[in-house]
């Protein structure tokens, strides 16, 4: 078992690793972001139908891509918290959980800004656009219900349930543009095709891909590791009540044989 | 080795997500209709032929506009134009302000009603396609003939 996975399930192993690797990710975060976004917003020539509107897509795209990814992310980690009745697994998922609902929201934005002056509209009912917003709320539902259940046990299995059923929320918002015909336009980026964007776009664009991917890591861990100590705190609170408590009863039974009965 | 309480938690879960899944691909299916976007041309006219939908119902119709098809009427106010799927050739209304990239050889998504064999637009979304290039790209591939006809027209 010393060389599976598993060990960095272990809180104590998981805060030396992410201890190390989270101030890494935020660093090169900060470079490749910095890189990127001077790159894609600066120095890219206008597209041939969109002109200038297209700077919107270097944003637009990755943020979209980790709306849906963090939420399989957390569809994941719920899976296994909930099979193996694992506690640092729920805390990956509900350290995700606000993370991928910022990104969905700059998703949003950001197509509601590009899709004013291209389609006509800030915003339209159709298959992509309303399966994202629902999960969007399924991201905020699932931080509601961790809020709303004291006990964190009951709350990590109960949030995790709802987590599973927004997967299908997820997976509707990658693919609903190959599903049904939509005024979205369908996925420029995919393994199986060939690309659909011009290498002058393709290249910064997989820089802010990489930015966004190592900014998700750094939150993550730096959200994880919150958790953990916000657990560990927890505990002694209630060590500390639970002596008090004691120490209240001794007292009581010393100064008042009667009430020990 | 699996406990099982484990077995037992991995095999609710399994049969929650294929229930989860097949409510919805019949949901999907049962409601094709409403979560579809717009009809194209064929199917407008098919649908409008069996009843399912009627004069005073709004829908929306989406394909690319015709070539050559795009003319100003009443002194510029209103537009007027074809949609096409390729296979059936519906010709559109509008009085409006059309979006940017509204043109000839683009995709378009008209909202409004169809009468008497013409769709009266009152909406007009342009739709564009996944391809991103600068023009001088665009302009090469038209000139050593690798240019596809679904990717437009630069103008």
């Amino acid at each position: 078992m010393n060389n599976s996975i598993w060990t960095f399930a272990n809180p104590h192993n998981f805060m030396r690793l992410s201890g190390v690797v989270a101030p890494w990710a935020a660093a090169l975060a900060a470079i490749t972001l910095a890189i990127g976004l001077g790159w894609s917003l600066f120095a890219t020539p206008p597209d041939y139908q969109q002109k200038e509107t297209i700077k919107i897509f270097f944003i637009h795209v990755p943020a979209a891509m980790m709306a849906v990814n963090i939420y399989a992310v957390m569809v994941i980690a719920s899976l296994i918290g909930l099979i193996r009745s694992h506690p640092v697994s729920h805390l990956v998922a509900k350290a995700a959980a606000p993370i991928g609902a910022a990104f969905t929201l700059v998703a949003i934005i950001t197509g509601a800004l590009w899709g004013q002056p291209m389609w006509g509209a800030w915003w339209v009912w159709d298959a992509r656009l309303t399966s994202v917003l629902i999960l969007l709320f399924f991201y905020l539902g699932y931080l509601a219900l961790w809020n709303a259940i004291e006990d964190p046990v009951k709350a990590a299995d109960l949030a995790s349930i709802l987590c599973l059923v927004g997967s299908l929320f997820a997976f509707m918002s990658r693919y609903a543009v190959e599903f049904w015909n939509t005024l979205h336009q369908g996925a420029s980026l995919s393994l199986d095709k060939e690309s659909h964007v011009a290498d002058v776009y393709y290249a910064p664009l997989l820089v802010m891909i990489l930015g966004v991917y190592l900014l998700f890591i750094a939150l993550l861990m730096v959200g994880v590791r919150t958790e953990i100590r916000a657990r560990r705190l927890r505990a002694l609170r209630i060590a500390q009540i639970g002596q008090a408590d004691a120490a209240l009863t001794r007292t009581a039974a010393a100064g008042n044989p009667a009430s020990a009965q | 080795m699996a406990s099982l309480k484990k077995k037992r938690r991995i095999r609710m879960l399994a049969f929650g997500g294929v229930a989860l899944a097949a409510s919805a691909a019949i949901a999907g299916f049962a409601f094709n209709d409403s979560i579809v976007f717009f009809f194209p041309p064929t199917e407008l006219v098919a649908k409008a032929e069996a009843g399912e939908t009627g004069p005073d119902r709004r829908v929306r119709l989406g394909g690319m506009v015709a070539e050559g098809s795009v003319s100003k009427v009443d002194g510029g106010a209103s537009v007027t134009f074809e949609v096409t799927d390729g296979e059936t050739t519906m010709p559109v209304t509008f009085a409006g302000v059309l979006p940017d990239l509204f043109r000839e050889g683009q995709g378009v998504v008209a909202e409004g009603y169809y009468r008497n064999a013409t769709f009266e637009a009152e909406t007009i979304l342009a739709k564009h396609d996944e391809n991103y290039m600068p023009r001088e790209i665009a302009d090469a591939l038209k000139e050593n003939g690798t240019w596809k006809p679904e990717d437009g027209v630069v103008e």
